[in-house]
């Protein structure tokens, strides 16, 4: 089967989940964000590298890290850059998807940043747009958030190096999260010795541990000499059933409180895609504590989705 | 084919003398030296030594200021510059092995501009060629040789350094 991602020559064409990359191509990511995350310090900071490019980002979910995030890393990268705020376009007036991805193709883009609420909005787009363009999932449904993983691999690599030889856990609603989904694969195409995941049963997916984790139903447990805390948001707008008593009961059993963090080494870094709500999965000392990384990990996003942005990019010149 | 024409350590050193009599004549205040990935920063480490520089050797990738993304895509491996935050209003040598077309070095004063406004920049480089597209040019060089175009310098190192003289068919040159 060809990976709709990868184009003849095997590079980058579009970026939709981690599914099917090879650990080189993370790497290489990784790598080429490295070399990006030390633009920051020059005065101006932006390079001329997608100068002439139009990127359009076309989110039909709301957002605030990730749209603002790769708007700054379009713009570093001298891309010009559209944002269509999809609740006052034609989509509203009932325009189909297709039409509107037709409509911006006729006026000669490059790439489409896009999020949606269903699962396959990206892979539907990059099925059926010009050649030439290329996608940048940004987060569909309860499917993946591929560059959200990566700017953690980014923040993980950083802080620890290598992921021979870390355990890391993933803690709350894995059942609702496109992030935890992209962490998991990126982790495990990464070679991270072991990939947890704790939860109360009601918000772990049937059969979690094929995806490659350790499934653990009590927080302490599951934090005993971990390296790495990932803690997730209850994605409430996507319960549709009683789930979960409340959100006081929620944070009782599996809150990240001052105690718990404890069980964990005593150098693990605590995580956190955002945006998080201070009290329900994480005490608020912890958020702002010395072993949270979650404001890095807002920087580092800038730099992995310049890597992203420009190694897709870079493989339409044999289509051009 | 290694070329055993090309001498470094004579290269290196009449390099070395006209960067010296530059600085006197004009009157570089505490210059900062900065070498262009790969083979500049070879190059810069030697000089920066023989000259006695006290600041701290500065290294640039000048991949990102590229201008032929479009034709030949990323660069693989692209170093993270290391310079002071800071360029504003410093004396700056700027290195590089091979002077050609000159288009790494309208690169490499792009990203220096970028980090601040330099007072003055010097530029040596060990060997200038023929075949310049942009009407810059060398301060100091360690020679100039005349090349058919098929042909390309490539140094390797850093230890030792070699000259190497590479034929090619691709039209592709940016060096």
């Amino acid at each position: 089967m060809t990976n709709l991602q990868l184009n003849k020559e095997g590079k980058l064409k579009h970026f939709l989940s981690i599914e099917g990359l090879s650990k080189e191509s993370l790497t290489e990511i990784l790598d080429t964000a490295e070399s990006f995350s030390s633009m920051s310090e020059q005065r101006v900071k932006k390079v001329p590298l997608l100068r002439g490019k139009t990127i359009v980002i076309l989110f039909f979910e709301n957002s605030t890290r990730t749209r603002t995030t790769f708007e700054l890393a379009a713009t570093r990268l001298s891309a010009d850059v559209l944002t269509m705020n999809i609740s006052t376009s034609a989509t509203s007036k009932g325009e189909s998807l297709l039409d509107t991805i037709r409509n911006l193709e006729a006026m000669h883009v490059d790439m489409f940043v896009v999020r949606h609420a269903i699962s396959g909005a990206g892979h539907f787009i990059a099925q059926n747009a010009a050649p030439h363009i290329s996608v940048i999932n940004a987060g569909d449904g309860q499917h993946a958030h591929p560059t959200q993983a990566m700017l953690d691999m980014f923040t993980i690599r950083q802080y620890k190096h290598d992921f021979k030889e870390l355990k890391v856990a993933i803690i709350g609603d894995i059942l609702h999260s496109r992030v935890a989904r992209s962490q998991i694969q990126a982790l495990n195409t990464l070679g991270t010795k072991e990939v947890r995941v704790i939860a109360p049963k009601t918000l772990l997916p049937a059969h979690v541990e094929s995806l490659g984790v350790k499934a653990f139903n009590s927080i302490e447990e599951g934090l005993a000499g971990v390296d790495v805390i990932i803690m997730l948001r209850l994605q409430k707008e996507r319960m549709t059933s009683a789930l979960l008593p409340t959100e006081r009961e929620y944070f009782k059993c599996f809150g990240l409180t001052e105690k718990r963090l404890k069980l964990a080494k005593s150098n693990a870094i605590v995580m956190h895609p955002g945006p998080i709500n201070r009290g329900v999965e994480i005490e608020s000392c912890i958020a702002d504590g010395p072993q949270s990384v979650i404001l890095q990990q807002v920087g580092n996003g800038i730099a992995v989705r310049m890597a992203i942005m420009s190694l897709t990019l870079q493989s339409n010149i044999e289509a051009l | 084919m290694t070329d055993t024409y090309f001498n470094i350590q004579a290269l290196l050193t009449k390099l070395e003398i006209e960067l010296n009599s530059i600085i006197q004549a004009r009157g570089l205040n505490k210059p900062l030296m900065i070498g262009i990935h790969s083979g500049g920063a070879w190059i810069a480490e030697q000089l920066h030594q023989r000259l006695d520089i006290k600041e701290p050797l500065g290294l640039i990738d000048i991949s990102f200021y590229r201008d032929d993304f479009s034709q030949i895509g990323m660069h693989p491996q692209v170093k993270p510059s290391q310079l002071p935050h800071h360029l504003e209003g410093r004396d700056i040598i700027l290195i590089d092995d091979v002077f050609y077309t000159g288009r790494t070095i309208r690169a490499a004063l792009n990203e220096i501009f970028d980090y601040g406004r330099p007072n003055q920049v010097v530029l040596g480089v060990l060997i200038e060629r023929d075949g310049r597209q942009v009407p810059l040019q060398p301060d100091c060089t360690g020679c100039t040789v005349t090349m058919p175009a098929g042909q390309r310098i490539k140094l390797t190192g850093p230890s030792p350094l070699g000259i190497h003289i590479q034929s090619f068919s691709t039209e592709k040159i940016s060096t």
